[in-house]
């Protein structure tokens, strides 16, 4: 119970329109990420889902119910925010039980319910601290268990782990997607780290400037991006796009090739260029190769080549793997 | 060396907040030290500074000659009632202005703090003649309200400034948790402001306790507060130095230590957001 349609949603901020029209379709239980660069809109979409800010125009389903103007405390949903946003007055067990306090249940289930949110979230010896005694990385399960707790609808989070540390932030996105996967909840994610999406989402929406871009699982927009947006955006290092005109082309403006789709040799045909720069990562190599033919190209090769600055190379695309998109940028299938 | 460098440091700066805060509570030592001398001793130059017949005899002449304890109640009840209702007040429209501004908040606060930057004899008259016309003249409910009046200002804005430091996510967070605007306000925003309502309510009893135009201009003798009380020590020919100094004491003495013990409270409220 948990599925989210946007129709037509369009945000605007007095004059300046935020997001111009947005429609989606979130089914129940699925793992939706938005990403996008900084200040394309994906919190104020966020934030629009959940209520804490009101839509300019269009519809909010959840379960199919418009919900644009019901308050946030009733729409049934739960978030997780970027600061936390503890209550820091509260011990670890009063921020947990909150929501099911206003919810008005009884005393011996809050109970049972914290303990049982906070066994799963290894917070059982912290229950009677205060948020400022606890590290980063429990603050932040505090702020997940205060949402798994009231079972919502969904759980919307909004760039939850870009306050920890590497390690942890990886440790926490395995976290975060087991619970999704075990609870079997509707969540929202939003991010701007392309790794978190690709590798938390079901299904990923690809924000720009307040559009959505593309809409669809993490290998089709790997694999079958609709747009020059999309195909740079995911994937890193960035895809290699060609504007001038090879033989590859084949009738497209502008052809686009995964720097991890490319062959190398010291001759041979192909696209003839001098290594610029190479770094050597151990189990990859990243080079820069400048080609008088098609410009500048970076290149992903796997495992050690021994090429190195000013040595000439040889680049060949692998075919099956050449994206193609027509003048307005759009991917020609 | 560094070390050496640091506990110089630490020495100078003791020093220096010591000196400073000596100056700065010299006064009222000084009004102190004065009414336990002699009228005589008091008017002497260069005047001395503890070594004087030390005499009660002031107090006593001033508890004879009028009633302390008939204006320190009006005191209580005016100082203390002028900043219930402000906070009343206050507490609301600085929430709004703080979480749900509007395009023209600015200029509200602005506006607001306008009316104190005009002297306040500047609307004696009209408010006398008010207070004449409603039968407001030496009442304490008539003092109550003009001295709220004349404070709200500034407890607005300290209020405002308080909440401007609580982050709005936290608020939003208990809405997420189902918590309708009345919850959130008592739960979530209230228990976070404390400090700083506690502080704007300390300063506040300060202001009106010691606020002495209003107070001597509109009462007289039922309502009258110790401000009063202080005044009727104060004659042109300023031969009462000791007397006066036994009176003022004797007024601030309450606040004093009401500041005394509160002074931790009052310090973290005035630095709240200064240091986070
Ligand atoms: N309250 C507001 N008033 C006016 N403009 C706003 C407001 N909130 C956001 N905006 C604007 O809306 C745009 C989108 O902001 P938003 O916070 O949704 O971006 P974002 O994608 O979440 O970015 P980030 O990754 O940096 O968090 C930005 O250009 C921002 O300046
Ligand atoms: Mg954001």
């Amino acid at each position: 119970m948990g599925s989210i349609t946007l129709q037509d949603v369009r945000k605007a901020f007095g004059p300046h329109v935020v997001i111009p029209g947005a429609n989606l379709q979130i089914e129940d239980g699925s793992f939706v990420v938005f990403v996008g660069a900084s200040g394309c809109g994906k919190t104020t979409l966020l934030r629009m889902i959940a209520g804490l800010e009101d839509v300019t125009s269009g519809r909010i389903m959840i379960d199919g119910a418009n919900v644009v103007d019901v308050p946030p405390a009733r729409r049934g949903l739960s978030m997780v925010f970027q600061s936390y946003a503890l209550y820091p007055h509260m011990s670890v067990r009063g921020n947990i039980a909150f929501g099911l306090k206003m919810a008005g249940l009884p005393r011996p289930e809050i109970d049972r319910k914290v303990d049982a949110a906070a066994a799963i979230l290894n917070l059982t010896s912290y229950l009677d601290r205060k948020p400022r005694e606890l590290s980063g990385g429990q603050r932040q399960r505090v702020a997940i268990g205060r949402a798994i707790v009231r079972e919502p609808k969904a759980f919307l989070f909004d760039e939850p782990l870009s306050n920890l540390d590497a390690a942890l932030r990886v440790q926490m996105r395995q976290e975060v997607t087991r619970l999704q996967r075990q609870l079997k909840t509707t969540a929202i994610y939003v991010t701007h780290d392309q790794v978190e999406a690709m590798t938390m989402a079901d299904r990923i929406v690809v924000l720009n400037a307040g559009s959505i871009e593309q809409y669809g699982t993490p290998l089709e927009l790997y694999e079958r991006p609709a747009n020059l947006f999309v195909a740079g955006f995911i994937g890193s290092p960035r895809m290699n796009m060609i504007e001038r005109e090879t033989e590859q082309h084949r009738g497209a403006a502008t052809i686009g090739v995964r720097p991890e789709h490319m062959t190398v040799s010291r001759d041979g045909d192909g696209w003839s260029g001098t290594v610029r720069a190479a770094e050597h990562l151990g189990s990859d190599t990243f080079l820069y190769v400048d080609t008088p033919e098609i410009g500048s190209i970076t290149v992903r090769c796997v495992g050690e080549l021994g090429l190195g600055e000013g040595d000439s190379v040889r680049l060949r695309p692998d075919p099956t793997r050449i994206h193609r998109f027509d003048k307005s940028g759009t991917a020609i299938r | 060396m560094a070390r050496r460098v640091a506990v110089a440091h630490t020495v100078t700066a003791t020093v220096a907040a010591w000196i400073v805060g000596f100056v700065i509570f010299f006064p009222i030592l000084w009004m102190a030290i004065t009414s336990f001398k002699t009228e005589l001793e008091a008017f002497n130059t260069p005047p001395s500074f503890l070594l004087f017949q030390w005499t009660t005899e002031n107090y006593a002449t001033v508890q004879e000659r009028s009633n302390y304890l008939h204006h320190a109640p009006n005191s209580i009840i005016i100082a203390g009632g002028s900043t219930l209702v402000a906070m009343v007040i206050a507490i609301p429209a600085a929430w709004s202005m703080a979480f749900v501004p509007s395009r023209r908040t600015r200029d509200i606060l602005l506006w607001i703090l306008s009316t104190k930057m005009m002297p306040a004899v500047g609307v004696l008259v009209p408010i006398y003649l008010i207070f004449r016309d409603l039968a407001l003249l030496d009442s304490r409910i008539g003092l109550l309200c003009i001295l709220c009046l004349s404070n709200l200002p500034i407890v607005v804005w300290m209020l405002f400034t308080y909440f401007k430091e609580i982050p709005k996510d936290i608020l939003e967070a208990s809405r997420m948790d189902g918590a309708t605007i009345g919850r959130e306000l008592v739960y979530v925003l209230t228990p976070m402001a404390v400090p700083g309502i506690a502080s704007t309510i300390l300063l506040n009893v300060i202001l009106a306790w010691n606020e002495a135009f209003w107070t001597l201009n509109l009462s007289t003798s039922e309502a009258a507060p110790l401000t009063v009380f202080i005044a009727s020590y104060s004659s042109p020919e300023g031969l009462f130095w000791a007397k006066l100094s036994a009176a003022s004491t004797l007024a601030i003495a309450p606040i004093l230590v009401l500041g005394w013990f509160t002074q931790r409270q009052l310090v973290r409220g005035l630095t709240f957001g200064a240091v986070k």
